[in-house]
């Protein structure tokens, strides 16, 4: 009986504690604005990783493309199969690697300096949720733009490349729907790496007392 | 003045671990403060001022012992519930003034009113009153960073009242601020104390500060030194300043 009272009462209480998606979108943003360099610069940390992946997917879609359908030689120029394959796949593993650890370093950085903000909003009476989504809201965004920025640039600079390098050749046999493919599990990538890295610093400092909070010097 | 007690304590400690020393702050402190009154909790640096400061604004909890807020054990209070407390029931005054960067002074006032549900003009309107009564009305659409520390701290008082709390907590709100401004907003304190009502704990070591408190108490190692009324501190404030 006790319980079920409780329950009702901190239903009550959920419903006197708010803040309206609407709102949090707009101090979100703001908070992008406001801290336009800050934010650029954690973009670019994305875009740089998200590009350079990308880079590296293109390239090997292209080649293996050419490997297959071009003419003579081109192909003969492109060298063995196999050593595409294997080098290849050496890049895009370590890609994928320094593209992990890019964002989240950004990430991370981007949240701990902001230990002691995320303190004051509890002292006013934030729930850990709002503190939660106030960053799931940036850090998506910061993530979009630079993971999607990001694909069309690396996909553009190496499809250049190769066709400087291999000639129309590489239209002939453009890989297109391969790449979109790559393009779209990158983008997924970036926007889940930067989530995450920016969610669990954030969940954490909102669990945290905010006198702890307020206090950690980062 | 009511005979109520907005908030008591009952035997508080707090231990911190710091790597493999146990550093005990609180040795037991027993409290209680009135409605309506304005305390002074006094001490050198090291004292445990803040560290009671925190755990009496429920930012904090205590190792051992209890606190009550409006006769509310804190401790037994979940998530919401303490946000609840802090969003209503309590305002804070901070030494760095911990406004959020990002917004205007209004919106750095109206932001708990956001939390506790309002919306709109009403809102707007009581943010632009409460920036009003602390003489910051045509400063409401500066961010922090083109406010003094003065006005900032005075956007702080605002935010503090803005749902109307029953205590309002300052921690060192003189503590970087010069004298003259410093003197200001233990004034502007002073009268909303008497205006509203409204209680007011302040952790300080600011003697300019006795003189507007209704009881001071001194804080030594952890526990309480002494707990004096104003009348019977015979300090000259003024003198002490050489102003």
């Amino acid at each position: 009986m006790e319980k079920n009272s409780d329950k009702i009462q901190n239903k009550a209480i959920q419903k006197q504690i708010k803040l309206p998606l609407m709102k949090s979108i707009e101090i979100s943003f703001e908070s992008l604005r406001i801290r336009f360099w800050r934010s650029f610069i954690t973009i670019g940390g994305i875009f740089l990783a998200i590009a350079f992946l990308m880079s590296i997917f293109t390239s090997t879609s292209i080649n293996l493309a050419l490997a297959k359908g071009a003419s003579l030689e081109v192909r003969s120029r492109l060298g063995e199969m196999g050593d595409i394959k294997a080098s290849q796949m050496w890049l895009v593993v370590l890609s994928l690697m320094a593209c992990t650890v890019g964002i989240t370093n950004a990430m991370l950085m981007s949240v701990t300096e902001r230990y002691r903000e995320i303190g004051t909003m509890k002292c006013l009476g934030a729930l850990d949720s709002f503190i939660v989504r106030l960053f799931l809201i940036e850090s998506g965004f910061l993530g979009l733009v630079g993971s999607v920025s990001g694909a069309i640039a690396g996909t553009t600079i190496m499809t250049l490349v190769s066709i400087i390098r291999y000639g129309s050749d590489v239209i002939a046999t453009y890989p297109f729907f391969e790449i979109l493919k790559y393009g779209i599990f990158s983008i997924v990538i970036g926007t889940v790496l930067s989530i995450i890295a920016a969610i669990y610093p954030a969940y954490r400092a909102a669990k945290m007392t905010p006198a702890d909070a307020m206090r950690t010097e980062v | 003045m009511t005979d109520q007690n907005v908030v008591r304590t009952k035997n508080v400690t707090k231990v911190y671990q710091m790597g493999k020393v146990f550093v005990e702050a609180l040795k037991g402190i027993d409290l209680e403060i009135k409605t309506g009154e304005y305390i002074s909790i006094m001490g050198p640096s090291g004292s445990g001022k803040s560290t009671l400061f925190n755990i009496i604004g429920g930012l904090d909890k205590p190792t051992t012992g209890q606190v009550f807020i409006d006769e509310v054990d804190v401790a037994q209070l979940d998530a919401y519930e303490l946000a609840w407390l802090r969003c209503r029931k309590i305002g804070y005054i901070f030494q760095t003034f911990n406004l959020i960067p990002v917004m205007t002074a209004l919106e750095n006032v109206t932001l708990p009113m956001i939390f506790a549900g309002m919306s709109g003009d009403e809102m707007i309107e009581k943010g632009r009153k409460l920036l009003e009564m602390v003489g910051l009305g045509d400063r409401a659409l500066h961010k922090p960073a083109e406010l003094s520390g003065g006005q900032q701290q005075r956007v702080a008082v605002a935010r503090a009242l803005a749902n109307d709390p029953a205590v309002v907590l300052a921690d060192e709100p003189t503590g970087n601020l010069d004298l003259k401004t410093g003197k200001e907003i233990i004034e502007l304190l002073r009268r909303l104390n008497k205006e509203k009502n409204v209680t007011i704990i302040s952790a300080t070591h600011d003697l300019k500060m006795l003189d507007v408190s209704d009881r001071i108490v001194w804080i030594r190692d952890g526990k309480i030194d002494r707990i004096e009324k104003r009348t019977d501190v015979t300090l000259e404030v003024g003198e002490v300043e050489g102003e």
